[in-house]
């Protein structure tokens, strides 16, 4: 018992280790990041030379150990929220964020005074 | 109930049929309003003629300072480049040209064609230390002040309307 307790503790403690040595795709921080100078393609799908000299650049800012966050904060602060396709949460994009979850709610509300409705007519 | 319900939709729909109007009638073009007002610090360039990185202390003793990106292969810098000149005889204004992508000897007989108006002058070899400026295409100029505080940023070639208004900003 004490082994199998021990040898759990042990494979949840190198989770852990791997979770903190997360790798990061740099393939997906491309595809958050808009090529400026495309119409309307991401910097991942773009051979452009803006496209071109961003990849590199995160790659430098990946090799220095920079979070993702970190880059699209560097990005953001050069070219603005603009660069990035997926807007970081503040007081401008709060309503962007919550709308869904918004209809959401009162959608449920209003599924739920029907059902509450008719099970009152039956 | 049911008058609430229908309420709450039509609300709903003229929200996002708001939301829709507003989206296709704003700009979508990238532009640089928000970026004025930052501060541009951490500057690190290559000195064109030598190994010295140029950082924000060369530039704090100007009152403003003028970051131009240029190249001798880029057709709409040749168009600017008057207005440079013109403004090369600013007392309080110095003027960086940054060197993108280019070859040195190029640089220098656009340099000995057309004059050159840059108080100091970088390279930029492979474009990396211009992403550091928010630059994604050339030509580009960012008019600082002394406290290294974006007071105007141009997107292409600086024509005579933003040289008056550089020059009403350093006056």
């Amino acid at each position: 018992m004490k082994l199998k307790i021990l040898s759990i503790i042990l494979v949840l403690n190198f989770s852990f280790c791997f979770s903190s040595e997360k790798i990061l795709d740099e393939n997906s921080i491309y595809k958050n990041l808009r090529c400026l100078v495309c119409q309307g393609q991401s910097v991942a799908d773009s051979n452009s030379d803006f496209a071109l000299t961003l990849k590199s650049v995160v790659k430098d800012l990946i090799n220095q150990g920079k979070t993702e966050n970190e880059i699209y904060d560097f990005l953001a602060e050069k070219y603005g929220d603009w660069i990035l396709y997926k807007p970081k949460l503040n007081p401008v994009t709060f309503l962007l964020w919550s709308f869904p979850y918004i209809v959401l709610a009162v959608g449920g509300l209003i599924i739920t005074i029907v059902i509450r409705k008719r099970g009152k007519k039956a | 109930m049911q008058k609430t319900i229908k309420s709450i939709i039509i609300l709903i729909l003229v929200f996002i049929l708001g939301i829709f109007f507003l989206a296709l009638n704003k700009n979508s073009n990238y532009d640089t309003e928000h970026l004025i007002g930052n501060k541009l610090l951490n500057i690190k360039l290559d000195s064109f003629e030598n190994n010295k990185i140029i950082s924000n202390e060369d530039l704090k003793e100007n009152q403003f300072t003028l970051i131009n990106f240029w190249a001798s292969w880029c057709a709409p810098c040749r168009d600017e480049h008057p207005y440079l000149m013109e403004l090369s005889n600013e007392n309080n204004l110095n003027i960086i040209g940054v060197n993108f992508k280019d070859k040195k000897t190029y640089a220098l007989k656009f340099l000995k064609s057309y004059g050159n108006p840059y108080d100091i002058l970088a390279k930029d070899l492979k474009g990396k230390q211009s992403v550091s400026f928010g630059v994604y295409g050339i030509p580009e100029s960012i008019l600082i002040d002394n406290k290294f505080v974006i007071k105007k940023k141009f997107i292409g070639p600086i024509n005579k309307n933003d040289l008056n208004d550089i020059k009403d900003i350093i006056k």
